[in-house]
């Protein structure tokens, strides 16, 4: 599968990884320019290392659900189009304000993503959802945003299953959630992302029409 | 079409106030927004549009950020009072359980270690049963207690980082508490805060029957209990002080300030050694 423009593999220390050009985030290391992109604390980093049909070319607008800190979402914003960046706890948003600041086309909004209608007046019509809000109702939260998506447009999701439930089996958990998003995503494909992130899966679908 | 309306519509764009209309503004579906504000004359292009767009989302997000962040000290109240109330009420129905209990059984004993004792224990009569269900629920009085404890020891660095470092998070919220929120605290001076939670005390010195208390709270803290009586005034003085400035730095910046804590150890070290008096 091949990597979107904007993002290529490097070497880091003799060690191939992936890696996107930008503003240094943590302390993550920068060789020519390009700053290491580390699949364990990503989960989009991890779909990519598995070579899950993704179908981006680099340059999308995008809406991200779950930015968190920004770890992931800036690595995004350094290949993609305009991305507007989603998270509801204020804590890790001060951070994500500073990765945003550092940047021209990261736009970040305090807003929960369980709520569209509170941030539709500012979020356009994208290109890719990238979702990863490990928490209760993860599919709920992909239908609700389904509106956001363009025509052939692209849902990248990450299922945590101890989120949905701790104690029942993940490929059940799993089997649920898809279910409930084919009744508005075609999905396009899956994979578990073990071993970067246990007991996750990786996900790409494009809405129905 | 929809006649929803973007954020843009009625924010100056020269001066871009916008965190009202980002913040509480809705539309029920996305649209062409970009395109919207060239066509209505807020942005000149696109690029003018995201530039606008950037300033504002961030300067939104760093507002209501600190806003929401401050709010947060309420929540460390309502957790610690929780706590408190759980852990006063374990202890008066141990109380029972344990009256209660040495008149049934040989054994005696007292507070919750006793009451886990007779909840595991078999009923054989009615009245058996309803003592032990009582003891169960000092056990689980007990455990929340427990919890909420573990709770605040997670929550209270994020709302107060100073001051739960420097006078540990279960203290870090009671004072908090006490003076009824962050802001309150941080606006103290600092023999209001070395006082703080003997207030029934330090009335009846106003009233003129009482030696004016020495400490509140806390008390509870090593550098006040572990100084020996003599110099325990000088104690509490110096950690109210730093206590307090621990408080306005976390409510003014938030910023971490580990000498602050560097300072009062070697504060307390002098007093403790050279026998500071009073
Ligand atoms: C696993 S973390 C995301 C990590 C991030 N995507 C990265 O790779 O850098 C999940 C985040 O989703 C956020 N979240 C959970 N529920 C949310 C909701 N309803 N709306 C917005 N954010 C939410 C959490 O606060 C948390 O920061």
């Amino acid at each position: 599968m091949s990597l979107p423009e904007g993002v290529q593999r490097r070497s880091f220390d003799g060690q191939e990884s992936l890696a996107t050009r930008g503003p240094q985030v943590s302390e993550e290391p920068i060789v020519d320019g390009w700053r290491r992109w580390d699949p364990d604390r990503s989960k989009v980093g991890a779909m990519f290392e598995h070579g899950l049909d993704h179908g981006l070319d680099g340059g999308e607008r995008v809406l991200y659900l779950g930015a968190a800190s920004g770890t992931t979402a800036s690595h995004v914003a350094d290949f993609a189009g305009p991305t507007y960046a989603v998270e509801f706890a204020p804590r890790p948003t001060r951070d994500l304000i500073e990765v945003a600041a550092d940047r021209e086309r990261l736009f970040p909004l305090l807003k929960d993503a369980r709520k569209p209608e509170t941030y539709a007046h500012v979020v356009e019509p994208v290109e890719v959802v990238i979702q990863d809000v490990a928490t209760r109702g993860q599919a709920e939260v992909a239908l609700a945003n389904r509106q956001f998506l363009e025509r052939d447009g692209r849902l990248l999701m990450a299922i945590k299953a101890r989120s949905e439930d701790v104690t029942a089996d993940p490929e059940a958990v799993f089997e649920d959630v898809c279910e409930t998003l084919e009744s508005s995503y075609e999905i396009l494909d899956r994979a578990r992302l073990e071993p970067y992130h246990d007991d996750h899966l990786g996900l790409i679908a494009t809405p129905r029409q | 079409m929809t006649t929803d309306t973007g954020w843009f519509e009625g924010v100056d764009p020269d001066d871009l106030d916008a965190r009202d209309a980002i913040e509480n503004g809705t539309a029920e579906s996305p649209a062409a927004w970009p395109d919207r504000a060239v066509e209505s004359g807020f942005a000149e292009d696109e690029d003018d549009y995201y530039d606008k767009l950037r300033e504002a989302t961030i300067e939104t997000a760093r507002e209501a950020v600190a806003e929401r962040e401050r709010a947060d000290d309420q929540q460390l109240v309502h957790a610690v009072r929780a706590m408190d109330d759980c852990e006063r009420t374990a202890n008066e129905l141990a109380e029972r359980v344990a009256e209660w209990g040495g008149s049934r059984i040989s054994e005696t004993g007292g507070g919750v270690a006793f009451a886990r004792e007779i909840a595991d224990r078999e009923p054989d009569s009615d009245l058996d049963e309803q003592l032990r269900a009582l003891a169960e629920q000092v056990v689980s009085l007990d455990e929340r207690a427990t919890e909420l404890r573990t709770s605040i020891e997670r929550f209270a660095p994020e709302v107060a980082p100073n001051l739960a470092s420097m006078a540990g998070p279960v203290l870090a919220a009671r004072l908090i508490a006490l003076s009824g929120g962050l802001k309150q605290l941080a606006r103290s001076t600092s023999g209001t805060v070395q006082v703080l939670g003997a207030e029934d005390a330090l009335f009846a010195h106003l009233r003129g029957n009482a030696p004016s208390p020495k400490h509140g709270v806390i008390y509870t803290h090593e550098y006040v209990r572990g100084t020996d009586p003599d110099h325990r005034g000088s104690a509490a003085r110096a950690l109210a002080g730093k206590l307090t400035l621990a408080a306005r730095v976390d409510y003014y910046s938030g910023e971490r300030r580990p000498e602050l804590e560097a300072e009062l150890d070697d504060r307390i070290e002098t007093i403790r050694t050279r026998g500071e008096s009073e």
